[in-house]
């Protein structure tokens, strides 16, 4: 939007991925169009993922959304190669992670990529403390240094007093937190987190979700975040791509997504969101046709609950949205924002908006 | 219809003559390699014979508390440790000490080499399919083929005494280890080895940190496994002139010495108990950090 175009951290271009005995054989018919269906009844091979395009903006959080088998899990293994693409390239930075070597590509895998687990994949013969210098440890650094740095973090995450802790003495919630601190004490510019927070209860979720936000205000890292819940996505992504039978169906911003789903499998997902505290004032306003001096303002950027209730509690119909310096960008009527709240947007509404245009 | 009757087999002749074959290569390879196979085990023999000589020559007291302190040591349980100290004073007591310490050594450098030897196949065989087909079939002879069987071609190598017994006796009680090993491996959680593979680790990293202890409980479990099939194969070896308590077994057959059999039967049965008891107490100490669990 107004934003200039943020810097970009992971760029994944025209990546396929098909599981079977012979993949490359199949991938100019997968190129030309042939459905995951076709290739897994006729041929035996199982299309993971098809014409994956996706740049991933630097120090932000990107999610990537899909339910279970669209692939997202793959996706997230190509970016540090634990899965190898049958074609296609992965950059980072100006190196094309597909075509690393070996040795390269464990270097990148200990000083630029850290990873959190959906089952928190914890060394259970380690205490909490060495299991969070791991990274560290394999990197040949002093036992002070990789000690300090994990006690740093320990207490970060709210673990301290646990560090001579077993794994299995603590709950999920608390080991996701081990998860979490070990991917963080290795300090690498990306972190990779696959359906970290999925095996959590709610309240637990929440909760981590906020220990995310809270340190990505800290740490700027290129976070990518792997989810099928599309609130936990709504919540944390900055971008938000979203996956189905293997292929991106659409990616844009948290609001976008709401306000403009674009197929029928979206907005079935959108429609159980809580619209309020995604959509920000700036989606409804309208253009400032005269300075109304003495109402009431609302800073640009929040979301429609916040300012809903605002208004409501001054009894205000209108009010003005002014941006971080104060200058007043835009209107905002009482209406608009509760009718943005409860309409449930469909993808034929906006074709038709489209249609009318 | 003779052929129906009886099996059409090879005609004597050629059966002699592919024997023969057979014999006369093995012999003439033994006439060649016989030398070389003895120098290359002398620190084996040297080895052997310096365990024989502590737990013979030392004075009786201070070996029974020696086994008795490793005993402590590896299962830190008093019951165990008594138990230990109360069955080697009853083999003392009926006069069978020097035999059971000749044993007992023979069958801690057997166990010691079997894992030596064992546990680097074991990590081979995890980590390729192929390896693994290749040596299964193997240690499925191994463990099938009669134990007396093995004597035959090491007598022809090595000749008699202690080295060719225990070659015998290791080559008899390495399958397990070998195969629990592997299963040990290739039983570690994939979610594990995955996060290890995201932090970068080395092969060599994934295996010291990962792998070996993950697999550890079930190498153990091994271990135990290759002890007792030591101990049970050195009575047997006593055939080709192993000292120990599988001598006066061998002698009470022969001349149905009924007590002298059981006594001495006895007291492989003692030192079994006291291996088996104290190895498998460790191997549960080792996974001390499973049995506290988040309620």
């Amino acid at each position: 939007m107004a934003d200039p175009a943020p810097e970009i951290g992971i760029s994944i271009r025209n990546l396929y991925k098909i599981f079977g005995p012979n993949p490359e054989a199949y991938i100019d018919a997968v190129r030309q169009g042939m459905s995951k269906t076709e290739l897994n009844d006729q041929h035996n091979h199982v299309l993971g993922l098809k014409d994956i395009n996706i740049d991933m903006p630097r120090g932000a959080i990107q999610v990537v959304m899909g339910l279970s088998g669209s692939g997202k899990s793959t996706l997230i293994r190509h970016i540090n190669r634990l899965i190898d693409p049958t074609v296609g390239e992965v950059i980072v930075g100006d190196q094309d992670v597909v075509k690393m070597s070996e040795t390269e590509l464990r270097e990148f895998r200990r000083h630029q990529t850290a990873m959190v687990f959906q089952k928190f994949a914890l060394l259970p013969h380690r205490t909490v403390l060495d299991n969070v210098v791991y990274g560290l440890e394999i990197q040949g650094i002093p036992r002070k240094k990789q000690e300090e740095e994990a006690r740093r973090w320990i207490t970060r995450v709210g673990l301290e007093g646990f560090e001579e802790s077993y794994p299995n003495q603590l709950s999920g919630g608390m080991q996701q937190r081990v998860g979490l601190a070990r991917a963080l004490t290795n300090d690498a510019p990306i972190l990779l987190m696959d359906e970290a927070f999925s095996a959590l209860d709610p309240l637990i979720r929440m909760d981590m979700q906020s220990v995310l936000l809270d340190l990505q205000k800290e740490i700027r890292k290129t976070i990518v975040f792997i989810t099928h819940d599309l609130d936990e996505a709504l919540r944390l992504g900055d971008r938000i791509a979203i996956l189905r039978d293997g292929e991106v169906i659409q990616q844009s911003t948290a609001q976008e997504i709401v306000l403009r789903p674009s197929d029928e499998y979206i907005s079935s997902f959108v429609r159980e969101v809580n619209r309020g505290r995604v959509i920000s004032v700036d989606m409804v306003m309208t253009p400032l046709s005269e300075a109304e001096p003495g109402a009431m303002t609302v800073r640009s950027g929040s979301v429609l609950e916040n300012a809903a209730k605002k208004m409501t509690e001054k009894s205000a119909n209108h009010a003005i949205v002014i941006d971080k310096a104060g200058k007043p960008i835009g209107a905002l009527d009482i209406q608009d924002v509760i009718s943005a709240m409860v309409t449930p947007v469909d993808h034929t509404m906006v074709e038709d908006e489209e249609d009318a245009a | 219809m003779e052929w129906l009757i009886e099996f059409p087999a090879m005609d004597r002749d050629s059966l002699t003559a592919f024997k023969k074959a057979i014999d006369f290569a093995f012999r003439d390879f033994t006439r060649a390699y016989g030398d070389a196979f003895e120098t290359a085990l002398l620190p084996v023999k040297w080895f052997m014979f310096w365990m024989e000589d502590l737990l013979t020559e030392s004075p009786w007291p201070l070996v029974l508390l020696g086994i008795a302190f490793i005993a402590w040591l590896a299962s830190r349980s008093l019951k165990i440790t008594l138990g230990v100290i109360i069955t080697l004073l009853l083999i003392g007591y009926f006069d069978m000490w020097e035999d059971t310490m000749k044993t007992i050594a023979m069958t801690v450098v057997a166990t010691l080499l079997a894992i030596i030897v064992g546990i680097p196949i074991g990590i081979v065989m995890a980590r390729s399919n192929k390896v693994q087909t290749m040596i299964n079939p193997v240690l499925d002879v191994m463990q099938t083929m009669p134990s007396f069987v093995y004597l035959i071609p090491v007598v022809m190598l090595l000749g008699i005494g202690r080295v060719p017994g225990l070659i015998a006796v290791m080559v008899y009680a390495i399958p397990p280890i070998i195969r629990l090993t592997n299963l040990g491996i290739r039983l570690v959680d994939k979610d594990v080895l995955e996060a290890a593979d995201a932090f970068g680790s080395s092969s060599w990293q994934r295996l010291k940190n990962v792998q070996m202890p993950l697999a550890l409980p079930t190498i153990m479990a091994g271990v135990n496994q290759t002890i007792m099939m030591a101990l049970a194969m050195v009575v047997v070896a006593s055939m080709i002139g192993v000292p120990g308590l599988g001598l006066p077994v061998l002698k009470a057959i022969s001349n149905q010495y009924f007590t002298l059999g059981v006594l001495n039967g006895l007291a492989i049965v003692g030192i079994a108990i006291i291996f088996d008891r104290a190895s498998q107490a460790y191997g549960k100490r080792l996974q001390k950090h499973l049995e506290v669990v988040h309620g």
